[in-house]
């Protein structure tokens, strides 16, 4: 395939779309799918042919619109008219309302001028929604595989890596390591044989992300990494995805097929001298396995044990080759960036912190789902913008963001701007991007406990510290949600927190002190209550000081 | 002779001057120069993996600490041996693996030859200020010479490499991971009935603590011998 | 000495050992595709025994110990075979403030069985998962690999009860049919 043959298919597609005059959009993630998203597709589908509108009206499935919450979702007429918590029994009603604009029901109408959705500002979700993940001339349509092109044909590798640091791009892994200068050391690293890695084993839990994203548009991730490939001299990559996302491994197969029979993955791609093929590897169920350096232990096939760094996987990774390992979001945003240039995202976002960022929203918050944003917007217009507030009346009480490597936020910083060093400066961390509201019906000791519990069992087990502190840290922190802890625990649980933070071998055991510091920090008084009075606020733990008392 | 690409350096360990070789650890240039630095799961000879974090170092102008065992020299490098904050990570590091399992030295074949009582001993623990976790972990008495007792088991895999990159049997690994780890013997078979096992008994000699030791030994008797590793680290040196 | 590859022959005639030997074709026996014909493995057999565990050792070359490190490492792997029913409570931080340890609960009360066990006469297995990815959709449970949103607890004990009770008439037919 050549520049002509993509360029054709882009305008065979777009023309095979515009000869309908209604494209009836279904979510088909995996979120809507669970709410029976495919039966109502199918019924769309039978009763477009049975009112013999074939010709006019398309129905197609896509990827994620965002708003998990209100599932299966339903949009038409270039998302002006929008359905949600839609069934198969309101296929009629749907289609009355689009070809025949009658009104449809109350119930299923969705708002498409939500705050939810125009206060976003769509980068790497631009097609997630829109296209069919499953059709690679969809993607194409929508100027897939053009960035590819135009770096194999147009620029040198260190032409592509120049736009990528102009950018300001941080991984969105979590750690916000400037991409372009990881590219850099990669592309300068000696060695024939190097790799590029797409970290896919999203193990934050409350983070859906990655999935969204591989289940929506899956070409994009592979045109991400193929332009890493070419930049950094590697004609090899892998992509480390969970197990437990069985759709997306589904539709990256898909792609991963569609694209190495068009010639846009494999030998020679677009008539070129560079090469490029790519494999997946499937997770196994360990965290652990997100951070670099256990993730290629575990693609060569063995325990996902970190190991001490330097050398970095950069220098010496995957069987000691040099090797790229960028997260799937950091991935996604790289055709983007080629195509517009990398001024153009570096405008977008703040000083340190550029582009935009993708964000779980779930917990105690009205609109759960997927959200984009602009970096330096503040949480509490994500929360109570976006997210539409906290239902049911109750009172907002914390944050989480960035998982159990990260920290609950307090009321008193919502009015921060979120990148990578406003959350840092307040405890917590960017993260891949999970964010969990909480309101006055969660207990921090409870979510303390929840994240050292979580730390405890994905430690490797091969570092002391991370291994045995966080066992003991999280036994201290049973004992307080139990009320059986003493003022003493307090001290000690205060002093391992700074020792697994500091002496850990790998980033799991160094953040996992996060999400109690920054309780310790916020919700002391949470802690004492439990230690002292025996009580929970909240009313989730138990603590059976009180009642002891009142026996003797 | 020096491999090309290895040049010397000079750096400065607890305030001494001291020069390396850039394909030297921390650690190894410390020991040159009669620098103290404790460690727990490095012995020489076997390859190094930065698990226990006892010799964890200062570097001036790196804000993370760094593992002596596994960190390269570098030119100009500042290291820092011994700190408050050292001491106090080292001391808890220690108290952590004795609140893990069960290590009560009066009953152990290693007492007064066991490596983690003696750096104990050397750096003051004198308590554990945590609650023991005390696991009920079995004892294997499968094998006839050997004994493996996973409740005085720290994980340092000293037996998992000897059995590996010296005797090349492999034999050993660890199964689970967090604290459901342990070190198991092919398919978590009894010792005895390992098909890979050659009885060697390195395993015995390198482990640490009475974790492994020989059959026949009463508390305090079993002293472990390790003069084949001497000769390995030599032909290490060679190698490089 | 560990035999070569074209020695070794599956544990049983099992046709299903085709798969897991195509698999480790398909990688050259190499080492390194051990996680791989684990999945392998476990998609085609339900869970990992130890004649599977050596069989792919020596196929692959692979130490018996690392084999056995490695299938324990990964939580996804299983050594006993699951039930005929599964129910996986996502414990995720989602679905945790939204109710699941309630969730694991009633059905640890309803079935008598803790997670990761499975009920005495082989029914159902109850797991918990790290996180579905399905937050917004919180609480999440899957039955039977089925993902399914907004779980209350008497959602929960209504499809256990279903479980245990349907398949017990199963097991009975079956056990008539053998006296047979």
């Amino acid at each position: 395939m050549n520049q002509d043959d993509l360029a054709n298919i882009a305008a065979q597609t777009k023309q095979g779309d515009s000869r309908y005059d209604h494209v009836i959009k279904v979510c088909v993630a995996a979120g809507c799918l669970s709410a029976n998203a495919d039966q109502v597709k199918t019924q769309l589908e039978s009763e477009v042919k049975q009112r013999g509108l074939e010709t006019c009206c398309k129905v197609k499935g896509v990827g994620c619109m965002g708003l998990c919450a209100a599932g299966p979702l339903v949009a038409a007429d270039a998302n002006e008219k929008m359905f949600q918590n839609v069934t198969p029994a309101d296929a009629t009603a749907i289609l009355d309302s689009v070809v025949d604009n009658k009104p449809a029901p109350a119930a299923i109408v969705m708002d498409s001028q939500l705050d939810f959705f125009t206060q976003q500002k769509k980068i790497v979700l631009e097609n997630s929604g829109e296209i069919d993940p499953e059709r690679i001339e969809d993607y194409i349509a929508a100027d897939g595989y053009e960035a590819l092109f135009h770096v194999i044909t147009k620029l040198k590798p260190l032409g592509v890596i120049e736009q990528i640091t102009k950018s300001g791009l941080r991984g969105r892994g979590g750690a916000g390591f400037p991409t372009g200068l990881k590219w850099t050391t990669v592309h300068k690293a000696a060695g024939t044989q190097k790799y590029v890695i797409c970290n896919a084993d999203e193990g934050d839990p409350g983070a859906f992300m990655d999935r969204s994203v591989l289940e929506s548009d899956p070409h994009r991730v592979l045109e991400g990494m193929a332009i890493a490939g070419y930049a950094v001299g590697a004609n090899k990559g892998f992509i480390y995805c969970r197990a437990e996302y069985p759709l997306a491994v589904k539709r990256l197969r898909v792609a991963i097929r569609q694209a190495e029979s068009s010639g846009l993955l494999g030998n020679n791609i677009g008539d070129t001298h560079f090469d490029f093929k790519i494999e997946i590897r499937l997770g196994a169920g360990a965290f652990v396995c997100g951070e670099e350096t256990a993730l290629i232990a575990s693609i060569e096939g063995g325990r996902g044990t970190p190991r001490p760094r330097p050398p970095f996987p950069a220098q010496s990774g995957l069987w000691n080759a040099p090797t790229l390992i960028n997260n799937v979001e950091t991935f996604a945003n790289i055709a983007p960036i080629i195509r517009r240039g990398g001024e153009w995202y570096a405008s977008i976002g703040t000083e340190k912190s550029k582009g935009t960022k993708v964000f779980a929203l779930a917990g105690r918050v009205n609109n759960t789902g997927l959200i984009e944003v602009p970096m330096g917007m503040t949480l509490r217009d994500i929360i109570f913008k976006l997210g539409g507030g906290i239902p049911e009346g109750r009172k907002f009480k914390a944050v989480q963001s960035g998982g159990p490597s990260g920290g609950c936020v307090p009321e008193q910083f919502l009015d921060i701007p979120v990148d990578y060093d406003s959350l840092a400066s307040v405890g917590s961390i960017m993260g891949s991007g999970g964010m969990i509201v909480m309101d006055e019906t969660s207990c921090m000791v409870d979510v303390a406990k929840f994240f050292m519990d979580f730390c405890m069992s994905e430690s490797c087990g091969k570092c002391v510290p991370c291994r045995v502190g966080t066992t003991q840290m999280h036994n201290i922190l049973e004992r307080i949600s139990e009320g059986r802890a003493e003022t003493h625990d307090l001290d000690l649980l205060k002093r391992l927190t700074g020792m697994v933070k500091e002496a850990s071998l790998c980033g799991l055991g160094q953040t996992a002190p996060n999400p109690t510091l920054t309780t310790l920090r916020y919700f002391m008084d949470e802690y004492r209550a439990h230690i002292e009075e025996g009580r929970c606020p909240a009313g989730i733990c138990h603590p059976v000081k009180a009642e002891a008392e009142v026996g003797v | 002779m020096n491999k090309p690409g290895v040049e010397i350096c000079t750096l400065i360990i607890e305030n001494r001057e001291c020069g390396g070789r850039s394909d030297q650890t921390i650690l190894e240039v410390a020991e040159e120069y009669g620098i103290f630095i404790p460690t727990l799961c490095r012995l020489s000879g076997l390859s190094n993996i930065g698990a226990c974090r006892m010799c964890l170092v200062e570097v001036k102008g790196s804000n993370k600490l760094m593992p002596a065992c596994v960190t390269k020299v570098q030119e100009g490098m500042e290291v820092t041996v011994n700190s408050p904050k050292l001491a106090e990570y080292r001391k808890t590091v220690l108290e952590l693996l004795f609140s893990e399992r069960n290590h009560i030295c009066s009953v152990c074949v290693t007492n007064g030859h066991c490596d983690l009582q003696a750096l104990a001993q050397k750096l003051g623990v004198n308590h554990i200020p945590m609650p023991y976790i005390h696991p009920h972990l079995m004892v294997d008495a499968s094998h006839p010479r050997f004994l493996a007792d996973h409740n005085r088991c720290i994980l340092c895999t000293r037996c998992v490499r000897v059995c590996s990159e010296v005797e090349g049997a492999h034999t050993w690994d660890l199964m689970g991971r967090g604290t459901t780890v342990k070190v198991i013997t092919d398919l978590k078979r009894p010792w005895g009935e390992s098909e890979s096992c050659t009885g060697c008994g390195k395993c015995v000699q390198v482990c640490p603590t009475g974790a492994l030791s020989e059959k026949g030994q009463a508390a305090g008797e079993m002293l472990k011998r390790r003069q084949f590793l001497p000769y390995l680290s030599m032909m290490r040196e060679v190698g490089r | 000495m560990l035999p070569t590859a074209k020695t070794i022959s599956p544990p049983s005639d099992d046709k299903r050992w085709k798969i897991v030997d195509g698999m480790m074709r398909r990688h050259g026996h190499e080492p390194f595709a051990l996680i791989e014909v684990l999945h392998t493995v476990q998609e085609t057999f339900g869970f990992l025994n130890d004649d599977a565990l050596r069989y792919v050792a020596t196929s692959l070359k692979v130490p018996y110990s690392k084999v056995y490190g490695v299938a324990t490492f990964y939580h996804f792997f299983t050594m006993k075979p699951p039930g005929k029913h599964t129910c996986v409570v996502c414990t995720g931080t989602a679905c945790h403030i939204k109710g699941a340890p309630m969730l694991l609960n009633a059905v640890q009360d309803a079935a008598k069985i803790k997670q990761g066990e499975t009920t005495p006469d082989g029914n159902l297995s109850l797991l918990t998962a790290r996180c579905l990815g399905s937050c917004g959709l919180a609480p999440a449970v899957v039955f039977d690999g089925q993902v399914a949103g907004k779980i209350t607890t008497e959602n929960i004990r209504r499809r256990v009860m279903e479980y245990l009770s349907a398949e017990s008439h199963v097991k009975d037919g079956h056990a008539v049919e053998e006296h047979k």
